[in-house]
Parts: C-alpha cells; sequence; structure tokens
C-alpha cells in the first residue's frame, strides 16, 4: 500500500523551504513587529483566560466580541471623516478621535459579551446543563454574531481606515521602532497593568478571584456569584473592544465578518501558553505569540504560515506543558 | 429520563424536559424497540425501498425541483446523514466535541483528487479503491491530532480541531501540490457507462451517487451500530457519562477516546471522497469551519447519540438550504441560532438519545417481568457529567 506523504514529500523542497537569510536580518524588526501584534492578541486573551479562570468555560463567541468592536471603531472613525488616506489632524485631535473611537467599542463590546452571558450562557448555568452544551451554545453564538454581521454587511471587508502614518522614533540593533508599534505596545501594557491592579487590589477582584477560586465557598462568604461574572464578560468585552482599536490601526482593512476567528484562535492559544486562567500568563503568551508567529512567517516566506505556527504552537504546548509556562491560576490555589 | 433524577441538583431540571421518559417521538421510539427483530425488518424493508426510489419519484412537495435537482439535492442530504453518523461517534456517543470535522472530510477529498485526477503528478488508482484508501489515511490523521489532545480536557479538544480544520483549509492553499484555489479538475467516479457511452456517475446525474451514498451510508450505520452494541460502545457511554468512574472502573478512558475520533476520522474521511467523486472538482474553497459547525448542528439538531435523530438533522440541514433557496444565505445564521435555542430549551435534540445498554439483559428483563421497561434515554448534551457551576 502507497503511503502519500512520502510521496508529497519527496518532491516537497519547492513548496517549504527554510529562508534563514530573511529571518536573520529581519530578526529585531520581526521581534519589534510581533510584540505589537502580540499586544492585541493578550489584549484579546484577557477575555478567554477570565472566563475561563471563572467558569472554566473557552467562550468560543469572544472573537466576535473583538470583531463586532472593530466594526464600532469603523464606524465611529468614518463618521469622524477617517478613510482610505490618513487625515490631516493635529496630534490632540487625534489622540482625542481615537479614544472615543476606543471608548465607543469597549462599551459595545462589552455590552455584547454581557448580553451573550445573559442570553446563551445564564440558562444553562441555571439548568445546571452538561459542559458539553456550554461549548455547543458557545460555538453556535459565535456563528450567530458572525452570520448577523454577514447578513448585515456582506462578505467583503471595510474599507480601510487609516489612523495614522506610522513615523519612525527610534532604532534598536538596526531596527526601526515607528509610532504605531509603540502605541500599541504602549497601550497594551496599561490596559494590562490596570486590569491586573484591579483583579489583585479591588474588592471586586477579590470577590473576582474567590469565585475562581471555589464558587460555592464564595457564595457562602457573601460574594455575589452571578455579578461577578457579569463582570468577568464585561472585562473581557472591554479589553477586547480595546484590542479592536489596535487591529483596525494594524490591519486597516480586516474589519470583517469572519475577521476575528483566526485571532480567536491566536489569542485562545496565547492564553493557553501562557497559562490559561492567568491573567499575566495571557500577555506573556500573546507576547510570545506575535512574536514566534512573525519568526514562522519570514522563515517559511509567506503570511499565512502565521496562523499555522500558531496552531502548532498551541498544540505543542498541550502535549509538553498543558498548565502553560505560568501556570493556571485566577484564583491562585486552583488544581 | 431515569437516571438523571438522582442527584437532588437536577430533580427540577429533569421536569422541565419532559418526554424524555418515553423515549423519542411520544413513546414511538419505546413501541419500535419492543418490537422484535423481525418485524423491524418488516417494517424497514419499505422504508429502505422508499428511500431508494425517491430520486426516481420526485414526490411534488418533497421536491427542490425548481431551484436545485432533486436527485443531487438528494446526494446532499446521503452525504450529510453519512457525515452525520460519523460526527455522533465522536459527539454523541463518546461526548467529544469535534469542531474540525471538515478537516478530516478535506482530508478524504484530497486523497480522492490526488489519486484520481489527471492534475495530480501523482499515481492514479481506480476511484473506488480511494474510498478505503481515504479512510485509512485519515484514521492517521485522527491519530496524529487525538493523540496530544485527548488526554487533556474536553475543552481542549474543541479548540485544537477548530484550528485543525481552519489549518487543512490554509495547508491547501500554501502548500503547493495541494493547488489551492485552482485544484484538481474532473476527479475520478466510479467505472460503467451507459448505452450511449456516458458514464453512469456523471458529474450532473445525481441519482447512481444518491444510490451509492445510500448503499454506504446503510452499511456504515450496521457496523457503528454493532460498535455501539458491543464492549467499545458501552466504553464509550460510560466515558461520556462519567470519564473519572468509567476509569476507576477499568475502562481504558484514552484509548476508547481515540477510537471513537479515529473511527469518526475515518467516516468523515469517506464522506470526503463520495464528495470529491460527485461534485468532480477539489479546490480549498469547499472546507471551511463554517461548514463544520453545520455538520455539528446537524448532529446536535437532530439528537446527539441516536442514529435516526442525526440522520434526520442531516436531513433538515442539507435540504432546507435546497428546498428553500432563499433561506441558504442565511444557514449559518439560522442553524448558530438554532444551536443556541436548542441547548436552553432542548438539548437532547429532535429525537433524544435512547442508550440501550445491555440489550441482551433487557429482554431478559423483559421476559421475566413480563412487561416493557423504561430504558435510560440521554444523551452526551443530557447527561450528568463533569458541569459548569
Amino acid at each position: 500500500m502507497p503511503v502519500i506523504s512520502t510521496i508529497v514529500l519527496a518532491q516537497g523542497p519547492d513548496w517549504i523551504q527554510f529562508d534563514v537569510e530573511a529571518f536573520v536580518s529581519q530578526f529585531w524588526s520581526n521581534t519589534i513587529d510581533g510584540l505589537a501584534y502580540g499586544s492585541i492578541y493578550a489584549l484579546v486573551a484577557m477575555g478567554y483566560t477570565m472566563v475561563y479562570g471563572v467558569l472554566q468555560l473557552i467562550n468560543f463567541a469572544h472573537s466576535e466580541v473583538f470583531i463586532v468592536g472593530a466594526y464600532a471603531v469603523f464606524f465611529v472613525l468614518s463618521a469622524l471623516g477617517f478613510g482610505p488616506s490618513a487625515p490631516n489632524l493635529s496630534v490632540a485631535a487625534l489622540v482625542g478621535d481615537l479614544v472615543l473611537a476606543m471608548l465607543v467599542a469597549m462599551l459595545v463590546s462589552g455590552l455584547v459579551a454581557v448580553a451573550l452571558e445573559r442570553v446563551a450562557y445564564r440558562p444553562l448555568r441555571r439548568r445546571n446543563a452538561p459542559r458539553l452544551a456550554f461549548l455547543i451554545t458557545a460555538i453556535g453564538a459565535s456563528f450567530a454574531i458572525q452570520y448577523a454581521l454577514f447578513a448585515w454587511r456582506g462578505a467583503n471587508p471595510e474599507p480601510a481606515v487609516i489612523m495614522f502614518r506610522p513615523k519612525p522614533v527610534f532604532e534598536i540593533f538596526g531596527a526601526t521602532i515607528d509610532s504605531q508599534q509603540l502605541v500599541i505596545f504602549g497601550a497594551a501594557i496599561v490596559l494590562m497593568i490596570i486590569t491586573d491592579m484591579f483583579v489583585n487590589r479591588t474588592r471586586l477582584g477579590r470577590g473576582l478571584r474567590a469565585v475562581a477560586q471555589d464558587p460555592d465557598t464564595a457564595t457562602l462568604m457573601g460574594v455575589n456569584k452571578e455579578r461577578v461574572i457579569v463582570l468577568t464578560f464585561l472585562i473581557g468585552g472591554i479589553l477586547a473592544g480595546a484590542a479592536a482599536l489596535f487591529y483596525v490601526m494594524k490591519v486597516p482593512a480586516g474589519v470583517q465578518f469572519n475577521g476575528g476567528f483566526i485571532l480567536g484562535i491566536k489569542a485562545f492559544a496565547a492564553a493557553v501558553l501562557g497559562g490559561i486562567g492567568n491573567i499575566r500568563g495571557a500577555l506573556l503568551g500573546g507576547l510570545l505569540l506575535g512574536v514566534i508567529g512573525n519568526y514562522g512567517q519570514t522563515l517559511l516566506g509567506n503570511a499565512q504560515w502565521t496562523d499555522v505556527v500558531a496552531f502548532v504552537v498551541l498544540v505543542g504546548i498541550l502535549m509538553i506543558r498543558p498548565t502553560g509556562i505560568l501556570g493556571e491560576s485566577l484564583g491562585r490555589a486552583r488544581v | 429520563m431515569t437516571t438523571s433524577s438522582t442527584s437532588p441538583k437536577t430533580g427540577t431540571a429533569s421536569e422541565a424536559t419532559p418526554t424524555t421518559g418515553r423515549g423519542w417521538f411520544f413513546g414511538l421510539g419505546d413501541q419500535w424497540n419492543s418490537l422484535p427483530r423481525p418485524q423491524q425488518w418488516a417494517w424497514l424493508v419499505p422504508v429502505v425501498v422508499l428511500i431508494y426510489a425517491l430520486p426516481l419519484l420526485n414526490p411534488p412537495l418533497l421536491t427542490t425541483e425548481p431551484g436545485t435537482n432533486f436527485p443531487l439535492a438528494l446526494f446532499d442530504v446521503a452525504r450529510f446523514a453519512l457525515i452525520a453518523i460519523g460526527l455522533n461517534v465522536v459527539v454523541g456517543q463518546a461526548g467529544l466535541l469535534d469542531l474540525g470535522y471538515v478537516g478530516f472530510f478535506a482530508i478524504g477529498s484530497y486523497v480522492a483528487a490526488l489519486l484520481t485526477s489527471p492534475d495530480s503528478v501523482l499515481w492514479h488508482i481506480p476511484y473506488l479503491w480511494t474510498l478505503p484508501l481515504a479512510m485509512a489515511v485519515t484514521m492517521v490523521f485522527g491519530l496524529i491530532l487525538g493523540a496530544p489532545t485527548l488526554r487533556l480536557r474536553g475543552d481542549y479538544l474543541a479548540i485544537v480541531t477548530l484550528g485543525f480544520g481552519e489549518i487543512v483549509r490554509l495547508l491547501a492553499t500554501i502548500v503547493e501540490p495541494l493547488k489551492g484555489q485552482v485544484g484538481f479538475q474532473s476527479v475520478g467516479h466510479p467505472p460503467g457507462t451507459n448505452s450511449e457511452g456516458n458514464a453512469i456517475f456523471a458529474v450532473s446525474n445525481g441519482t447512481p451517487w444518491y444510490w451509492l451514498c445510500v448503499t454506504i451510508t446503510i452499511i456504515v450505520l450496521f457496523l457503528v451500530g454493532n460498535l455501539e452494541r458491543s464492549r467499545v460502545g458501552r466504553a464509550w457511554v460510560a466515558i461520556r457519562e462519567d470519564e473519572d468512574a468509567a476509569e476507576i472502573m477499568g475502562v481504558a478512558t484514552i484509548r476508547f477516546k481515540l477510537w471513537a475520533f479515529v473511527i469518526g476520522a475515518a467516516i468523515g474521511g469517506l464522506s470526503g471522497a463520495l464528495f470529491a467523486g460527485q461534485i468532480g472538482f477539489v479546490n480549498n474553497q469547499k472546507f471551511d469551519v463554517p461548514t463544520s459547525v453545520l455538520f455539528l448542528a446537524a448532529v446536535v439538531l437532530g439528537g446527539s447519540g441516536n442514529k435516526v435523530g442525526v440522520i434526520l438533522g442531516a436531513f433538515v440541514v442539507s435540504y432546507i438550504p435546497n428546498r428553500f433557496v432563499e433561506l441558504a444565505a442565511y444557514k449559518y445564521l439560522i442553524f448558530g441560532v438554532a444551536l443556541i435555542v436548542l441547548m436552553i430549551f432542548r438539548p437532547q435534540g429532535l429525537l433524544g438519545a435512547r442508550q440501550r445498554l445491555l440489550a441482551y439483559g433487557r429482554q431478559a428483563y423483559l421476559r421475566i417481568v413480563g412487561k416493557p421497561e423504561q430504558l435510560s434515554s440521554d444523551s452526551s448534551l443530557k447527561g450528568e457529567g463533569d458541569r459548569i457551576s
């Protein structure tokens, strides 16, 4: 019986090659760009990781929460006069517009996430449904939102909205860091720190950690579990909304009904890589995955390899260390 | 549902879903199962004959004719039924959520295309030989994908398979010998010609393809049915209901989960090869993840764990877009919403699953007690399992 794979590989070298030279020469620019992408993954990964930490549920529809935010960014910026060419605005006006777009996106994504919890997941929790039912609901919700967007806006991506032309700011090891990368990376880190402080320092955050650790005991101690769950979805949605702004900044023509899907898988891979249920792990995993994906893309010579690399990383980490780099813990002592 | 009212937590929950205690279709299933085997056969034979005769009868209300060619629409239904039976082994029997089933389907299609299409540089074999070969190849892929992930929690399997489905499509795009969007023309078909010299299994002629697919589906149905009633099937149900308990009772959980996954994959590959043959053209456009979710919708809609149910689900999912062409554009939206609504109001699907654990013991019990007993009827979606608190 012939073995297929050997045949394909025997004539293989023309479709898979390792471009080591490009990899070396672009190493630092790839790293920096990867960190910018990774920040976006990390922000989305936070939503997965927090919901997983509290409910042990993979919220498949989180990628759609994110893409709805991207639509919000698109509409706000279009209304403000942004278009396929960068606008001529003063820095203050530009920042004002972007912050407005981000706030609207956060609001919209947050509301969608909370509505999702209300409509789809809460009835199942009430009924004490098995885990499989939650997963199927999640995937159903993901497709319902995706194809509702499709029915509304059609299959084509929305026209590009360029926010500003990236200007080189300074150089490291011969690689230029531009203003866009700096803004994305900086803002993402700030949002991460705020979230981390919220979860670790505030009263509500303590409640959240308590529910993640032991829902029943937390309820007995007076934590309102339902409120904590809504809060978790809300925070995840808000961060996804912020990620949506940076995504549109980085990929101006990426607002499409199914644009969140691959990014969602990557963000989930990032969450698993860092340790699902672990907020700092999501940041670490996101940044790592962004960088690794960029390396893989240069090494293998086709942009679409990024997605394959992300998936291979996910399977690899599941085989070697399923708890991720930093281990899984939102409530710290979770088994 | 006699099994799940033991826990005080679910006592009220099971009351909310009536008719399950009587099996599916308001007790019809119980009546059916209490019939002796020969009588069941006597009923089944005309039904099967009717199913075979459908493309020739072309009944007026059922026909999809102005919009879609009816025999081709029927082939679509039969193909979905085969897929749903395969996916049901994974989702319904073993309770593993496989969201990348289309990946196996795609691999099966590509095996058929690579070995029969003139566009492929590999040597060529007769089309019918590609069917078992496609199954073998997809089994290997199922093993490769399942081995690392089935050790972990079920949710990981869901996302890894989701990624897998997408990766197969991406690889078909980037890997050059797989020809991406250009694809493979004139994939092979079974031999045989009409008297005027045209092939019987022509792309435009759905009827022979439908008959071939129905025949294969019936064979697969028998094999899977026997498997379900065997030790393997009982192990699957045990794993689905409570994996830890099954492990403690000596069921080799990982091995049986892997079996379910691999067998499901093989059936997916088989249907993929059939699809490639009928369409006669394979490229990377038909194997997206939404299709995978459509497959899942067929299983869940009909009633995961119930073979008759999933065939009904497959019929609904594939027939409605063909019959009501104006709905076709919204099918993903409709079935996405259907999944949410179903999970809330009727998680066991249109026809809830029936597990005939101890089929022979049941007959013995019947003889001793002399009355039809209450069977446990549940599925992966109604079981006790581990829960999200």
